[in-house]
């Protein structure tokens, strides 16, 4: 990203050098600002292509953000900047490298699969869709998902999680696997587990002290039904990220769902 | 008649931002150019808005390495001269010079930019009892509060503050950057808010070596500019992040607490979780808590704490701001993005986000570390230094 001795100029707001194969497109991303990258995208849904490849990608936002389309699948090669598929509707996206901050924000539909790890508010307001990442998770993952009739979000982590995992979770089903991790000496997840939370369900695979978690929530065993209704999602989990399900079933599962639908609803309007 | 605008108005309240910020540090203290830092802002571009950047750099000035290296900015020709009796009266001026710049397209207002290499007059020094740093303390206190439109940009050894409005990139190609080598640099870009993004207020703050850049918004500004007033600090930048450095200063230099205590006090645990700490412990914090809680530093933060021995990151308790750090060989970076790391060491052999409330060190090789200890101490060797009594007080001689 150098113009020359002594002039460093980030990215170039430039139209990206664009490679057309049959249904599939790569775009160079190398260095251009995300304006124009996210422009080359939009063109290439609008012409119907069905896979597009983004190479050199490092740190540009917005990445899938917006885009509302059935059957399109991107495929993002280095570092996704922030807010990586916002308000996304229907794509795919799969991220060989790290995700930062914001991952799925408010996201409808459609599927992000992280090989690396993922930054702080992943999911923040998720009310659809799934988000799958292979490594650690930062904090407040999951903050206020949300689920209405048939549209439930489920995200899936594989690393551990700090702070604030599920604050205020009004729906979804949020996972917490503490495997593929690079603090093997800390514990599962941080503080403040499921504070505020009032609906949809969290399972942690292992233990969690009470103190860890917010008071609005019950803390069980997931039983034999949880883990049947848990098996398939858990099973598509391994089959995108090359986890081995054995491994993933071999500890069991603690389940955290709020105590009530309406945690807040007398403070105001005592009865 | 020709009235003097009243600078020190210009900003009478604290400014809130969203900023994007980085640190760079070679433990072996090999030298680096001041292109990886302008490098790893400008992939961060879009966390500030243009009014404000800046960097600092360490080791930048080997020809004058026992100077305390003054950049200063002058609003006006007054503001200068009376700075510059100021310096004659109190220092040895060896070398005064216009800062080197260059047009930079987007660059415009700059205030007179100018450095001095100076120190104490020994007699002075002497007729003041106070150590030589001090001393420096003092002569900023009184330019950035009594001269008007004078500001000091940085006062530390072998280091500077290169900062103004525009985007960061801008800043760092009208200051040169290229042209100087430091084994650690931190860089900013602000998003100032709620008052004009102004040259002062620009980031890196800095008092003697120590240099902050912050994301963030220190909602205890007001308590902790009273606390630090009681030092002989005078907050007078008109943004929050001015206290912390302060804060730095008399928590490690003045009080010479351990590094990881210091954090402790700016960044406290929260009272249920001390409550689950062994009860040894438990008395350390609470006193902790007790003594710095006018210096704790409320609200959400993100900083790079700059000095000569190298750089430390750390977060608010709660980790309301980003924050990236990795390692590659003697090498230690942190930012507020991934991308911003990569950018400058595409494939770190370790890369991580710091847990809240805990420091990320990077520690240069064969350089002083003036910062004592660390939390493995008894509440019984550092209680002096907990009590503020410092005067009376053996310094803590514990290994870090």
């Amino acid at each position: 990203m150098s113009m020359g001795p002594g002039v460093v100029e980030g990215y170039r707001k430039v139209a990206p050098v664009v490679t057309r194969d049959g249904g599939s497109v790569t775009i160079n991303a190398g260095g251009i600002y995300y304006r124009q990258m996210n422009e080359a995208i939009r063109a290439a849904v609008a012409d119907g292509t069905t896979h597009i490849v983004l190479d050199n990608v490092n740190g540009q936002r917005y990445i899938g953000t917006g885009v509302s389309a059935k059957g399109v699948k991107i495929d993002v090669h280095g570092t996704a900047g922030n807010d990586l598929a916002m308000f996304m509707d229907g794509p795919t996206i799969e991220v060989f490298g790290s995700a930062q901050d914001g991952v799925g924000n408010t996201m409808n539909a459609g599927k992000v699969i992280i090989h690396g790890d993922a930054g702080d508010v992943l999911g923040y307001g998720m009310r659809g869709g799934s988000v799958y990442v292979h490594g650690d998770v930062g904090y407040r993952v999951g903050i206020h998902m949300k689920a209405y009739e048939n549209l439930v979000p489920i995200m899936v982590c594989g690393g551990k999680a700090r702070d604030f995992f599920g604050e205020y979770m009004a729906g979804g089903i949020l996972v917490l696997l503490g495997m593929n991790t690079q603090f093997a000496e800390q514990p599962l997840v941080g503080s403040f587990v499921g504070a505020g939370m009032h609906g949809g369900v969290i399972y942690l695979r292992g233990q969690v002290e009470s103190w860890q978690c917010g008071k609005e929530v019950g803390i069980t065993e997931a039983t034999e039904e949880d883990m049947a209704a848990l098996k398939p999602l858990l099973a598509d989990y391994c089959e995108t990220q090359g986890t081995d399900l054995a491994e993933v079933l071999s500890v069991p599962f603690t389940k955290l769902a709020p105590f009530s639908h309406r945690p807040y609803g007398k403070m105001y309007a005592p009865m | 008649m020709i009235t003097r605008p009243r600078y020190a108005e210009e900003s009478p309240f604290k400014i809130h931002g969203g900023c994007g910020l980085m640190g760079i540090c070679d433990e072996s203290g090999t030298l680096m150019s001041g292109e990886d830092a302008i490098l790893a802002m400008a992939v961060q571009h879009d966390r500030g808005n243009g009014l404000g950047g800046g960097f600092a750099g360490y080791g930048i000035y080997p020809e004058f390495p026992d100077h305390f290296a003054f950049h200063m900015m002058y609003h006006d020709i007054q503001a200068k001269e009376e700075s510059e009796a100021l310096f004659d009266e109190y220092f040895l001026v060896d070398l005064a010079e216009p800062m080197p710049t260059r047009p930079v397209k987007g660059i415009t207002g700059a205030p007179l930019l100018w450095r001095y290499f100076l120190t104490p007059y020994p007699n002075k020094l002497e007729e003041s009892e106070m150590s030589a740093e001090d001393y420096v303390v003092e002569a900023v206190m009184t330019i950035n509060s009594s001269v008007d439109g004078a500001f000091v940009a940085s006062s530390g050894k072998n280091m500077g503050v290169f900062k103004g409005v525009g985007y960061p990139e801008e800043i760092g190609h009208y200051f040169r950057l290229e042209e100087y080598e430091g084994y650690t640099w931190t860089g900013h870009n602000r998003f100032p808010t709620n008052t004009p993004g102004w040259w002062g207020g620009a980031h890196p703050f800095a008092l003697l070596d120590w240099t902050i850049v912050h994301n963030g918004e220190i909602s205890s500004y007001g308590i902790n500019s009273r606390y630090l007033e009681q030092f002989g600090y005078k907050c007078t930048l008109g943004t929050d992040t001015e206290v912390a450095a302060y804060l730095f200063d008399l928590l490690l230099r003045r009080h010479k607490l351990p590094l990881e205590l210091a954090c402790k006090a700016l960044a406290s645990p929260l009272w249920d979780e001390i409550d689950r700490m062994p009860a040894s412990e438990q008395a350390l914090m609470r006193s902790l808590r007790a003594v710095y809680g006018p210096g704790m530093l409320n609200g959400p933060f993100a900083i790079v704490l700059g000095l000569n021995g190298g750089m430390v990151a750390l977060n608010d308790r709660i980790k309301l701001r980003p924050l990236v750090a990795a390692r590659k060989g003697s090498v230690v970076m942190v930012a507020s993005e991934e991308s911003a790391i990569r950018a400058v060491i595409p494939d770190p052999d370790a890369l991580w986000m710091p847990k809240a409330g805990e420091p990320t060190i990077a520690r240069v090789k064969g350089m002083d570390w003036p910062i004592h200890g660390d939390l493995h101490l008894s509440p019984e060797d550092i209680s002096c230094a907990v009590t503020g009594t410092e005067v009376s007080c053996d310094v803590v001689e514990v290994n870090a």
